[in-house]
């Protein structure tokens, strides 16, 4: 176990060393940030010295060997539109982020699999084909244009939740979030709904097609055959063995919605890291985007780390230094 | 197997027994009946039809060309749907702010949504379906290189990809179709290896080499044919991703320019008008992308069903 | 025998109602099991001898469903039960065990969970009493260090300790009646032979009737009691098993005795039965099997009724053997 994690510990670093200069090629090639951050009217002699105070006046090497030195040292620059540690910027605007994923992914696991297992179970019935059909346009629906449609039903036409922002927030442990109030929810409900949609989507197909099989194995007659009550059959024989890839897709999907919040948060105006990056790639701010990309990377290599293990965890087949087999 | 009726060998006792009632319909009409099945998916099928045809012959069923500005009169800017304008033509979906007929702006922006996400599978595809074969076929490291970078690049959300890399480029069709491509082909090299490893271990392939075929025969007249199936259901289901990122992308405004409005930036040039209630300006198009997309998932999932051999009953 | 039989199964009709029509995978299918005897149900894939297990436990699924006939068991008719009655006849009275023993078993689940939970659902016991109910069940079926073995998942079992264990939970509440599907076919034959042993001993010393279902004559000779004979759904012949050995009326169970290789007829070419199975679907009046028998004539395009052509022999056939 112990040489497994230090062997995928060293496969991650190595992706993570290369994304960096990957993403470092890319947008040192973005425009020229001094044209936008400097005042038209300043001289020759203001931009020199603006130049080398961002240090662009190094080669792509140099800049790139300095990047990786602070990099180490946990510093990825300064934001030029900000003056303040990018690395930092991202920090502090990652919990509204983080917060907004997390509430999508709980919605949709809780909302996804019971509907797909009611969708495997019944997949002739009224029940299951509108499940499925609701599956089928929520993968259709462009997540963009049904965060529109929300703020349109919702915030002009009923007035009922507001379009923007994270509304009140708590900290908890320091860190604000907008869950815990009534007014933080009114303002995350719709973002939330929003980037869940997709996801609760794919949840139901998943447990659909999972449970679909697994009724017809064996271990379910022979469950049903010692007499247990059919919760017990489809809450621990189903549900454990169909959990497996669901839990796999999970943790992969947890990228993606991070990924995709950069969507919902232009729209609703929610102050979060996707929003920073679409403001910044604007604003050629490549000290932001760089540290932006490195943190999502890195929570991208951590998340498949937890999930992993989370998989050997559920799978005694995978578990990892298990037993050897009996015969 | 120990059966000893079903599997005892013919004797003289045995009659000829009748075969089973041999295929008189060809693959193809039995492709089309097996398709038919599914009424939702006969109606997907009909629906992208008259998409596919309408952003085909947008320019001619349009009410008016949306970029003439010559045919705009900004009087009939941000009309309701229904309403007339100063000129007595009616606009059924209202207009945008620049005074253009909403729906003559989907049509023209259909034809380039769906040129964008068809051009950029195609493509893709192409680039995918090369690197798959090659992999598949010469294993060793090649492969592991190949499916490396495959892996890696799986590994992130293509949104992300699509938004750096047009970060990096810019604006422009040509821009959005590379980044496109760039995030599609992965999932074409790995059907295509997947299959294609499956199909290289049967004896037809072997047969193929032992008569001393090209390399380049087998690989394109053996091996490609049979791992088309599973192709075409993921690049039918890929050609809704690449529209639907598109217009994510453009919606975001890192996309197509301006001067080539595609269904996703009509959706964006509306948000701002949303608030104040004018809907139909971000509303129609949106739904015209809807449309789109549910149509091809539809044939995407009834097309996954029928070629894959695991459901065939 | 004295007394009413444990299991009686009278004119029992499972048909599946499919889009393409009714199968009748279950045509009037009449028959009876004694307290701790052993029956052997013999017919080929498609017989319909598994879906009379599956009716027998109440496993039918839909499409299918029971149509017409009685269960009776132990005076009570199973298919008038509910679904709450079933669960507590299902695995504690009577119980099933299937053919593939690498299916049977939950993969993600330890064993000691899928002995314990099925010893719970039908006694409230705590979670010590049912692990011991667990090993001494698991002892009974010749396992060795049951401790250790609790704690196993099935992917460490080989498959013949696997069906062992599936034994030992069909066991572990004290079922009358045991219906067992082809349990030994999915295994080596060396396996084979010793679940067989296993399996008769513990029924033998506990009383519990056993309905063994299987194609293969051969193990239904040294296993059953008696033999019930199934043939496209329909039933065609039962007897006490030497009786049908010796003296098969029926022409189709004939040919499958004539079709198992045997010592004495070393060297000879086998014999077969001409044809194949009908497809049930398409299945009209008659005898299903006159497309096949040699002694067919056209009165076999009626149905024969069940006649009892001496004490303890049925039989389903205008034209018996001699």
């Amino acid at each position: 176990m112990l040489a497994y994690a230090i062997r995928r510990l060293g496969q991650s670093l190595f992706v993570l060393v290369l994304m960096s200069f990957l993403v470092f090629i890319g947008v040192f090639a973005i425009g020229d940030p001094i044209e936008l951050l400097v005042n038209p009217q300043a001289d020759e002699v203001e931009r020199i010295r603006a130049t080398a105070a961002l240090g662009l006046d190094k080669t792509f090497l140099e800049q790139y060997w300095v990047f990786l030195k602070g990099a180490a040292s946990g510093d990825l620059g300064k934001s030029f539109v900000y003056n303040v540690p990018a690395l930092s910027l991202i920090l502090q605007k990652l919990p509204a982020t983080i917060e907004l994923a997390f509430v999508a992914m709980v919605m949709a696991i809780f909302l996804g699999i019971p509907l797909g297992l009611v969708a495997g179970l019944k997949p002739d019935s009224l029940v299951g084909r509108g499940i499925m059909a609701g599956s089928i346009l929520g993968f259709s629906l462009p997540t963009f244009w049904v965060g529109l449609v929300l703020i349109m039903v919702f915030s002009v036409n009923l007035g009922w939740l507001p379009s923007n922002g994270r509304g009140e927030t708590t900290l908890v442990a320091g860190i604000p979030v907008s869950f815990l109030t009534l007014d933080g929810l009114a303002h995350i409900a719709m973002p939330a709904v929003n980037l869940a949609l997709f996801k609760l989507s794919l949840l139901i197909r998943l447990t659909r097609a999972g449970t679909r099989e697994a009724v017809l194995q064996d271990y379910v007659k022979f469950a049903r055959a010692k007499g247990l009550t059919q919760g017990r059959v489809i809450g621990v024989h189903v549900l454990k063995n169909i959990l497996i890839p669901i839990v796999t897709v999970i943790g992969l999907e947890l990228g993606s919605v991070i990924a995709f919040a950069i969507v919902t948060e232009s729209i609703f105006a929610w102050p979060g890291t996707g929003k920073l990056l679409i403001d910044s790639i604007n604003q050629l701010d490549r000290p932001v985007i760089v540290a932006y990309l490195l943190v999502i990377v890195t929570l991208f290599i951590v998340i498949n780390f937890v999930v992993d293990v989370l998989y050997s965890m559920l799978d005694p087949r995978v578990r990892l230094g298990g037993a050897a087999a009996a015969h | 197997m120990s059966d000893p009726i079903l599997s005892a060998p013919a004797g003289p006792l045995a009659e000829t027994t009748p075969g089973a009632k041999g295929g008189v319909a060809g693959p193809w009409s039995r492709f089309r009946a097996d398709f038919a099945e599914s009424r939702l998916a006969l109606f997907g099928l009909a629906l992208l039809v008259v998409i596919l045809l309408v952003g085909l012959l947008a320019p001619v069923i349009s009410p008016q060309n949306p970029y003439d500005l010559a045919q705009l009169d900004i009087m009939d800017s941000k009309l309701a749907p229904g309403e007339r304008s100063a000129d007595g033509s009616t606009y059924w979906l209202g207009t945008d702010d620049q005074g253009r007929d909403m729906l003559s702006g989907i049509f023209y922006g259909l034809r380039i949504s769906l040129g964008v996400g068809i051009a950029s599978t195609v493509f893709a595809l192409a680039i995918g379906l090369v690197f798959g074969l090659v992999a598949a076929y010469f294993g060793g490291w090649v492969d592991t290189l190949v499916m490396r970078i495959v892996d890696i690049q799986l590994s992130f959300p293509s949104i992300l990809i699509a938004l750096i890399l047009l970060a990096v480029l810019g604006q422009g069709v040509d821009k959005i179709v590379i980044a496109l491509i760039t995030v599609q082909w992965a999932y074409y090299a790995r059907t295509v290896r997947a299959s294609a490893l499956v199909e290289r271990q049967k004896e037809y392939i072997e047969a193929a080499r032992v008569l001393a075929l090209g390399q380049a025969r087998i690989v394109f007249r053996h091996l490609l044919p049979n791992c088309l199936p599973p192709l075409i259901v993921v690049a039918t289901v890929q050609v809704a991703h690449a529209i639907a990122l598109e217009a994510t992308l453009s919606f975001l405004g890192l996309g197509l320019p301006i001067t080539e409005p595609s269904l996703g930036l009509l959706i964006s040039n509306g948000f701002q008008y949303l608030l104040s209630g004018k809907y139909w300006i971000s509303f129609y198009p949106g739904i015209a992308l809807l449309l789109t997309i549910m149509a091809i998932n539809l044939v995407a999932d009834q097309l996954r069903d029928i070629l894959n051999p695991r459901l065939r009953k | 025998m004295s007394g009413p039989p444990l299991l009686q199964v009278d004119g029992l009709r499972m048909h599946f109602f499919t889009k393409a029509g009714v199968v009748k995978a279950v045509d009037d299918v009449s028959f009876s099991v004694g307290r701790g005897e052993i029956l052997g149900l013999v017919g080929e894939s498609g017989s319909g001898k598994s879906m009379t297990g599956y009716s027998i436990i109440g496993l039918v699924d839909p499409p299918g469903r029971i149509v017409e006939g009685r269960i009776v068991f132990d005076g009570t008719d199973l298919t008038r039960l509910d679904a709450a009655a079933w669960r507590g006849v299902r695995g504690s009275r009577i119980a099933m065990i299937f053919q593939d023993p690498m299916m049977t078993l939950n993969p993600v689940l330890r064993i000691d969970t899928q002995i314990v939970e099925a010893v719970q659902a039908h006694a409230d016991v705590s979670r010590e009493s049912a692990l011991a109910r667990a090993r001494e069940a698991l002892v009974r079926v010749g396992i060795a260090s049951p401790d250790e073995r609790l704690r196993a998942y099935p992917h460490q079992f080989s498959g013949g300790m696997r069906q062992r264990v599936a034994i030992a939970i069909a066991l572990v509440n004290g079922p009358d009646l045991i219906i067992a599907d082809e349990p030994t076919t999915a295994l080596d034959v060396t396996i084979q032979g010793q679940i067989l042993f296993e399996m008769q001993k513990v029924c033998r010393e506990s009383g519990t009737a056993l309905i063994w279902i299987t194609h293969d004559l051969s193990v239904v000779a040294g296993l059953a009691d008696e033999v019930c004979v199934m043939y496209a759904g329909r039933f065609v012949e039962s007897g006490p098993v030497a009786d049908i050995l010796d003296r098969p009326l029926h022409p189709y169970s004939r040919g499958l005795i004539d079709s198992v290789p045997s010592r004495n007829a070393r060297g000879r070419p086998l014999r077969q039965i001409p044809g194949m199975t009908p497809s049930l679907l398409s299945l009209g009046p008659g005898c299903p099997f006159r497309d096949r028998c040699t002694s067919a004539t056209a009165r076999c395009a009626e149905s024969p009724s069940v006649t009892e052509p001496s004490p303890g022999r049925r039989l389903r056939c205008f034209h018996p053997n001699a």
